[in-house]
């Protein structure tokens, strides 16, 4: 429990440290970019908008640093985190919300898969040390890992997509001919789209799994307890998931949190690249079109997920394992 | 960290093993790149990248920013790669962008480690209020999304120029390195070769920088690797969404316009996909590097049949 609560305080002081980066960013830098972006929109923005969007940019106010911050914290912590520039005059959290399942249903699914193969294919190269597939598939990809995400997504769209037609490359579905909604015709037609996205995001995270995997368990299998496990004669799959799997993926299922961050972050550039309706889509769209209070709303969102997949993981491996609650 | 490498002699005694520590390593790390097929394809491959940063015009004869052919020519001997949209040599403008790719890894690299060795070694060795300080510090930058952080920075800045970038990437990303560092010298704090340093009075920095540091060179040379890689990737990405600074000859610059003009779709592939694939051979350069030092640091990794073999 007191493990839980210091996880939980982590938790709100990465938060607020992340809230006040957002808050001086754009005050920090040169020429505050915030005054340019307002200018540009002046005209169109109704008076009510424009005061919170002062609010969150410190713009045109004689207020001090201090307390321009806790006008900023209280509209943040009260769920107003502006007007969209660029989807004018939607709220910033409505047009987020549009985009967020999208995101949310590719990375899901595809992370969820490269985390289940690549513990499978990490513990099967461990037991199997030294044969044709630990010797082939790991360092396949070691090199694989550092091929940049987009890359990856720009073959499979160049291959799959645009010579061989086998898939849809761009768009979450087609705008023209499909209008969403609950019927078979539509999920087809999204399942379609997101195929060649979630295969990218499945190639390039699938390494660190299998990696992590393979090598915390040829550790456990050096163990005492495995040895005995074979001594006592068990057959060798039992000894396999049960002595030595089960032990040895507790650092996986941290680094499953961990890297959570690191798929959000790829995931954009995917979507980038297949002009994906998600978040990742829609943070690039905000900045090239300077809608900088979406922007800011993007990546706090995008924070806020990150930090709570963490807190949801510590909290996990502390169930699971009986170590960590004593340990620092 | 100071495991006998196996097949190797190992008659050092312990005490006299943490003086020459720096030597040993750096002597361990030669016989590895010679000794490891995988470091030696990585070192080579690194080694190619370094002399056509250096020396580009050898290389390539045209000029990498002028629009100075037809548009859209194909693969011929004259342009290795044909040329682009704007009728520029693609062979050329990739050859003379290694050499941004490279400074921005090679200076993020360097300095996001140096950061790190700085307050990892000093949050361990000073402990106490220190510690915890620095500790929070990094683990609060550890699990902040980077990408979209950097995102954001280079949007207030208007693109990044290649200063721009390599210090926002800087600022940002030490601190995973700094976590391992920590826990490393954590281990090695109660060491005796330490302690005698402390009776025999040295001042705490003299101990930090020439007993502490050196012990750890393998750990420090694997963490520049890895910050090397994701220096290339942060950049090459920041630089491919449009938010480096599109003058700039780079590898990204160029994925950059490939993609304004919808390279992929109006068929000229090579375009977009050179470019990645140079960032993933020197990507892959880096991780192979990188898993021979893994291999070198945890010797329980090593390739199983050759370690066998030796000792039957």
């Amino acid at each position: 429990m007191r493990y839980a609560l210091r996880r939980l305080g982590f938790f709100i002081l990465t938060l607020w440290i992340a809230l006040t980066l957002n808050f001086l960013l754009p005050r920090l830098m040169p020429g505050n970019p915030a005054l340019a972006m307002m200018s540009k929109f002046h005209g169109e923005l109704s008076p009510k908008a424009l005061n919170a969007l002062e609010i969150l940019f410190g713009v045109n106010t004689k207020e001090s640093l201090l307390s321009q911050y806790f006008g900023y914290l209280h509209q943040i912590l009260t769920g107003n985190f502006g007007t969209s520039l660029s989807q004018y005059p939607a709220s910033v959290s409505s047009v987020i919300g549009s985009a967020i399942w999208w995101t949310f249903g590719l990375v899901g699914i595809a992370t969820t898969l490269a985390f289940v193969l690549g513990t499978g294919l990490g513990i099967v190269s461990a037991w199997r040390r030294g044969s044709k597939l630990d010797s082939i598939v790991p360092p396949t990809f070691v090199i694989v890992s550092a091929i940049p995400y987009f890359w990856v997504a720009m073959v499979l769209v160049l291959i799959f997509g645009l010579t061989l037609h086998w898939f849809p490359s761009q768009g979450g579905y087609y705008v023209t001919t499909d209008t969403p909604g609950l019927n078979l015709v539509f999920f087809q037609d999204v399942l379609n789209h997101a195929f060649l996205p979630a295969i990218s995001l499945l190639i390039t995270t699938i390494g660190t799994w299998i990696l992590i995997m393979r090598n915390t368990m040829i550790t456990t299998l050096a163990e005492d307890y495995v040895r005995m496990a074979r001594a006592k004669g068990l057959p060798n799959r039992r000894i396999m998931l049960d002595y030595a799997a089960r032990n040895a993926i507790l650092p996986n299922l941290t680094g499953f949190a961990m890297s959570l961050g690191f798929v959000v972050s790829g995931a954009i550039l995917i979507e980038y690249v297949f002009n994906y309706p998600g978040v990742g889509y829609m943070l690039l769209q905000a900045v090239s079109s300077e809608d900088y209070p979406l922007m800011q709303g993007l990546f706090l969102l995008i924070t806020v997920a990150v930090l709570f997949a963490i807190l949801v993981a510590d909290i996990l491996t502390a169930f699971l394992d009986p170590r960590t609650r004593t340990a620092r | 960290m100071a495991m006998p490498v196996s097949g190797v002699p190992t008659e050092t005694p312990a005490s006299q093993a943490a003086e020459v520590g720096s030597g040993r390593a750096l002597g361990r790390i030669g016989r590895a790149v010679r000794v490891s097929r995988k470091a030696t394809i990585g070192s080579v491959l690194l080694l190619i990248f370094v002399l056509i940063a250096l020396f580009p015009g050898v290389i390539a004869h045209d000029s990498p920013t002028q629009d100075a052919y037809a548009a859209q020519l194909g693969v011929s001997t004259a342009h290795l790669l044909g040329t682009n949209h704007y009728g520029q040599d693609l062979f050329a403008q990739l050859v003379y962008g290694t050499r941004n790719v490279l400074i921005i890894a090679f200076t993020v690299g360097l300095a996001t480690t140096g950061i790190a060795v700085l307050i990892g070694v000093a949050a361990a060795y000073l402990g106490g209020m220190w510690d915890s300080s620095l500790s929070v510090l990094t683990d609060v930058l550890l699990v902040i999304p980077l990408f979209p952080l950097l995102i954001v920075i280079a949007a207030y800045a208007h693109g990044g120029t290649t200063p721009v970038l390599i210090l926002a990437i800087t600022l940002t990303s030490w601190s995973y390195t700094a976590r391992q560092l920590r826990s490393q010298a954590l281990t090695l704090r109660n060491r005796d070769f330490l302690e005698a340093a402390r009776v025999r009075g040295e001042r705490r920095l003299y101990i930090i920088v020439v007993e502490v540091i050196p012990t750890m060179t393998s750990l420090i040379v694997a963490s520049f690797l890895t910050n090397a890689l994701y220096a290339v990737l942060f950049a090459s990405s920041l630089q491919f969404i449009g938010l480096g600074d599109p003058n700039t000859v780079s590898w990204g610059t160029t994925l950059y316009w490939a993609q304004n003009n919808a390279a992929l779709q109006t068929g000229e592939p090579l375009w977009a996909i050179a470019p990645g694939a140079l960032i993933a051979l020197l990507g892959a350069a880096f991780a192979l590097l990188n898993y021979a030092f893994d291999e070198i640091g945890n010797p329980a990794l090593r390739p199983v049949r050759k370690v066998r073999a030796k000792r039957v």
